[in-house]
């Protein structure tokens, strides 16, 4: 049997009761409905890919239900974990209902961060017979001693959103706890859910009990696709911006397509657009529709009341993030926006998805670009979901630092053999391909930090027993790994409190820290003043202070554009017959650049070069995402700085990357030589700020400096070494520790985006245009406006002190009226 | 870039050093404060086992510091060792260069609230407070404001807001009568001197020399970012 078995199987007939609830409902039951029944019928594993609305959840749950109601037993019979406490809640709603219905006499619980204590406890004694919970909650189930009891008689297992987990560390987590469960309960099923993907493979290889996708023991069931949704981009009457992210000049438009909707989903990018998109579109709701606001800085407290109101049908827009990309149903949605470039296609089809959340009607989107790069990009991204073409990045390796938090996880309920767990562990796909070696360095790590000068052997956090296998040395580790588990490390934030109220959210530490007292600032769609930094919060109260107000600006949360939307712009610019489908303005931006320049081609690298002010401006028009072109501009900064042409700084967006300089650059080919990737990168790495971040949150999810919570650090003195101290000492000491590899590992597919990078360099060798110009392209106009708005720069540390010492200010946001007074169309 | 920037306290001339050291070139005289040796096996005892190469980082930059300015005399301004076991936990190899260390000059330790008691199996003496000329050397700035004090504990750290981010680093802060140095321990953190707990010791306002890679910068108080 192979996973891709062709043959329909033959549908058993459903048993009365369910029968005769489908009719009462007036519903057929779906064919992927009945397959998913037969391959549970037949003991076997199954992964379920269907479009959104295909009834997927049922489908998910209907053999539990009918096995349960055929042959009633206690005890853990099906475990369903998903990656959103919401959707756990909310399936938990949606099952409740049918249970009822069906006259079934089955317990149905969820257990999350959010479960009371006692509830939890009992929950292991007493488990129910369908438990809804989390990858991280169901790694702390597995990390209790009595974990083999409560799974011992696992029916099986329902993984939701598969694909939303897949191909990050909570999924390498989750990987992980399934290979586990597996030991535990040996006959137990894998039921896989995900929305339509690029690669069924790669999903029935991470689903599958052995890791791997060749002979995986389980069937793939393929939904047929449903209503094409209508999407639309919106052609605004308003002038379109040359760049920003904030769509503020459509939001009129996006405020009329509400007033006539049902209700609204506004999907945005950034939770500071969502702040923003929340504010412009109140301010022009004169009549006081119900708009609300959803991101996931917010409190818990505060988005359930949101998600409650939505589900009630009470609210005609949300503004949101993607704190609601996945689940939730809300069959009341009947238009989804999109404000902001797609990034990628997959992720925009799951977006529209959450329109009419049903497969027979089609659903309706808008989509609405807020400048002229982005234009392409929605064009692109709709091009892209005509040809049903998805974005698909190879799978990634698992964490290391993921598998040190398992294996301390592991520890915890047990003691362990390290050739059995290595074993277990290469039967998670993402560590099927992990080496003995590796696999011993992390394991000494938990053991032992495993430092090469070793000296911690009084310390160690796991013992031998006289089998050889490893134990937990002290209860003390077990609360510590507790407190840590999960993969989520968000950057350090503050609580923000309302003066004599409540709490509104978190927002990031460093925001707080350039906040004086009198600042207002809008956050949580409300406009507040701050008052001052208590003990763990920030006081605010309601009202503006005067002055602009500042938005919070968010590490992360940026996703970096597709490499498969990518190459459809590109295809884009380079077939100006398809150019009449944009807006008239957009497409006389790219004629007016095929005449002052020429396109950027589809292979190879187009460069320009051009004089400005007193400077010497170089634009590569790269289209390999944000992460990538920055790390490109550090490199390309520091060659030019050995190569005497006086670099100055440099801006990165989604698509270009543009360096400013003393000297023109002459030989741009030689500039962007592969050989960048040696010596520079090893130098650069070592001192870039993101490998700094990326360092602290492998050491959190690793267990080696424990995680920040909010409220709980004591003020003044530090009781923590921080993460950057630790990073210098290692890096100085042992550069090969595990964990520095796990840094890098990470660096490269991430804010670093090497991997992407080091792609690009090899495609364009020997295809590189250079364009020398007298002045400014059209193309690069979108890029120079960014300057000044972004923080970066190629400056090292001590010249940017140096210049602040000197109380040179940063280029004037007057210069950035200059160029736009004498843009050159 | 110069490697370190002038610093006036009580009129005398002294040397602000990247490393984090201070130096009087009139006395030969190099100062330290806060090397926190062993913090990380402190944690790692605790069951956080932090990489075991920090007393080690400690050392070797203090061994450079004296190599590049040469001084006679050491003075470490208290908190030298991180905890009363401390000098017991001090790998063989970090023992023998502290050894090194303080049998090529006059050694004083200052007994800081970390290590009352300092050590001396490595040579070196112990004084609660030592004056020389117009400058006193102890652990804790006092509630006197004695004009000469030169102190650490505080491990004081700034942050500048400059064209493309904000920078944050260790830093000396003083208002040229007295001076605080930073920690010079490879583990230790800091305290921003905006926090009331430093920014009170000086009412009438104060600069910082915040280390940068290769030089010093110096910073008026009110040029400085929160945080």
């Amino acid at each position: 049997m192979t996973a891709l078995s062709a043959l329909p199987e033959k549908h058993l007939p459903l048993p009365h009761r369910f029968a005769e609830w489908f009719a009462a409902k007036g519903w057929q039951p779906h064919a992927h409905q009945l397959d998913m029944l037969a391959a549970a019928d037949s003991g076997r594993s199954a992964l379920l890919i269907a479009p959104t609305g295909g009834g997927k959840t049922l489908a998910g749950f209907l053999p539990a239900l009918i096995d349960l109601a055929e042959s009633p037993r206690d005890g853990l019979h099906t475990l369903y974990v998903s990656p959103l406490k919401a959707l756990a809640v909310d399936i938990h709603r949606n099952l409740t209902r049918p249970i009822q219905e069906l006259g079934l006499d089955i317990d149905c619980e969820t257990r999350t961060g959010d479960t009371p204590q006692a509830k939890r406890q009992r929950q292991r004694r007493r488990p129910p017979q369908l438990l809804l919970t989390t990858p991280e909650s169901l790694a702390l189930l597995l990390s209790y001693h009595d974990a083999p009891q409560v799974f011992a008689g696992l029916n099986s297992v329902v993984v939701d959103e598969l694909h939303a987990l897949a191909d990050n560390k909570r999924g390498d987590l989750l990987a992980l706890g399934l290979a586990r469960l597996q030991g535990l309960a040996p006959g137990c099923r894998r039921v896989g859910l995900s929305a339509t993907v690029h690669d069924p493979q790669a999903l029935v290889a991470w689903l599958s009990p052995t890791g791997r996708h060749e002979d995986a023991p389980l069937r793939l069931i393929q939904a047929g696709g449903g209503a094409a949704p209508e999407v639309e981009i919106l052609g605004t009457r308003a002038h379109l911006p040359w760049s920003g992210h904030m769509a503020v000049h459509a939001l009129a438009e996006v405020f009329e397509r509400i007033r006539a909707a049902r209700t609204t989903l506004v999907f945005v990018n950034t939770r500071a657009q969502a702040e923003i998109v929340f504010r412009e579109l109140w301010r022009l709701n004169e009549e006081g529709l119900a708009i609300a606001l959803h991101h996931g800085s917010l409190s818990a407290e505060q988005r359930r009341k949101v998600e409650a109101a939505m589900a009630r049908g009470e609210l005609r827009a949300v503004v949101a993030t993607s704190s609601l990309d996945l689940g939730v149903d809300w069959a009341a949605v009947d238009l989804v926006v999109q404000v902001g470039a797609p990034k990628g296609v997959s992720r925009l089809l799951q977006r529209i998805g959450r329109a009419n959340h049903r497969l027979d009607r089609p659903s309706r989107a808008l989509l609405v670009p807020a400048n002229r790069f982005e234009v392409l990009e929605c064009r692109a991204a709709l091009d892209g979901l005509r040809a049903g073409t998805l974005d698909g990045d190879p799978a990634k390796p698992g964490g290391l630092d993921v598998l040190a938090q398992h294996i301390l996880g592991t520890a915890c309920s047990g003691p362990f053999d390290a050739e059995t767990l290595y074993a277990e562990v290469t039967r998670a796909a993402p560590y099927a391909a992990l080496p003995r070696p590796d696999f011993d360095d992390v394991l000494a790590f938990v053991a032992d930090g495993g430092y090469a000068l070793g000296g911690y052997e009084r310390y160690r956090r796991l013992g031998r027993d006289r089998e050889g296998r490893y134990r937990v040395a002290s209860p003390a580790h077990l609360r510590r790994y507790r407190m840590n588990v999960g993969t989520i490390v968000e950057a350090p934030t503050v609580r923000v409190k309302l003066k004599r109220g409540r709490m509104l959210g978190e927002v990031e530490e460093h925001f707080v820290r350039g906040l004086v007292p009198g600042d207002s600032f809008v956050f949580a769609g409300e406009l507040l003043t701050f008052e001052g930094l208590r003990e763990t919060w920030a006081e605010v109260i309601r009202g503006p202070a005067g002055g602009e107000p500042k938005v919070p600006a968010y590490a992360g949360g940026r996703l970096p554009l597709s490499t498969h939307l990518a190459e459809r712009v590109r295809a884009m610019l380079e077939a100006p017959g398809r150019w009449r489908d944009l807006p008239a303005n957009v497409a006389d931006w790219l004629f007016m650049q095929r005449r002052r320049s020429i396109l950027p081609p589809v292979e190879g690298l187009l460069v320009e070069t051009f004089p400005r002010g007193q400077k010497q401006f170089l634009v590569a028009y790269c289209f390999e995402g944000r992460n990538a072109h920055q790390t490109l501009g550090m490199l390309l900064t520091r060659r030019m700085e050995r190569a005497g042409l006086g670099p100055l700084g440099f801006v990165a967006t989604d698509y270009v990357l543009a360096v400013w300089s003393l000297e023109p650059v002459t030989d741009a080919a030689a500039l962007l030589d592969q050989d960048m990737l040696g010596d520079d990168l090893e130098e650069w790495m070592a001192d870039s700020s993101m490998l700094r971040r990326t360092f602290r949150q492998v050491a959190v999810i690793a267990g080696l400096i424990e995680r920040r919570y909010p409220g709980r650090e004591k003020s003044g003195r530090q009781v923590t070494v921080s993460a950057d101290l630790i990073y210098d000492v290692l890096r100085k000491y042992e550069p090969d520790h595990v964990l520095l590899r796990a840094t890098r590992a990470d660096a490269a597919g991430g804010l670093t985006d090497i991997g992407r990078l080091a792609g690009l360099l090899a495609r364009v060798q020997g295809r590189i245009t250079h364009r020398a110009l007298p002045r400014v392209s059209p193309l690069a106009v979108p890029v120079l406006l960014e300057i000044g708005k972004e923080q970066v720069t190629g400056a090292a540390l001590d010249e940017l002190l140096d210049e602040s010492a000197r109380a040179l200010i940063e280029e004037a946001t007057g210069r950035l009226q200059v160029i736009q007074a004498e843009l050159p169309l | 870039m110069r490697r370190g920037s002038e610093v006036l306290v009580n009129g005398v001339e002294l040397l602000a050093d990247v490393s984090g050291a201070l130096y009087w070139p009139a006395l030969r005289t190099l100062v330290v404060a806060d090397l926190h040796l062993e913090k990380g096996s402190a944690f790692a005892a605790r069951g956080q086992l932090l990489p075991p190469y920090d007393s080690a980082a400690t050392l070797q930059a203090l061994a450079e510091v004296i190599v590049r300015r040469d001084p006679e005399r050491v003075i470490c301004l208290g908190d030298s060792f991180h905890d009363d076991g401390a000098a017991g936990r001090l790998a063989s190899a970090d023992g023998a260069a502290l050894r090194r260390l303080t049998a090529a000059h006059d050694w004083i330790w200052i007994a800081g609230n970390h290590d009352p008691v300092p050590p001396v199996a490595w040579g070196g003496k112990v004084e609660t407070r030592v004056t020389l000329g117009a400058l006193a050397f102890r652990h804790r700035a006092g509630g006197d404001r004695a004009p000469g004090e030169i102190s650490g504990h505080y491990h004081p750290t700034a942050s500048v807001r400059t064209r493309a981010r904000r920078i944050t680093g260790r830093c000396f802060v003083g208002d040229g009568r007295r001076l605080i140095l930073p920690a010079f321990g490879a583990y230790t953190g800091g305290l921003d001197v905006l926090d009331p707990a430093i920014a009170g010791l000086f009412p009438r306002g104060f600069s910082v020399h915040l280390l940068g890679r290769g030089a010093v910068h110096s910073f008026s108080g009110t040029a400085l970012a929160a945080g």
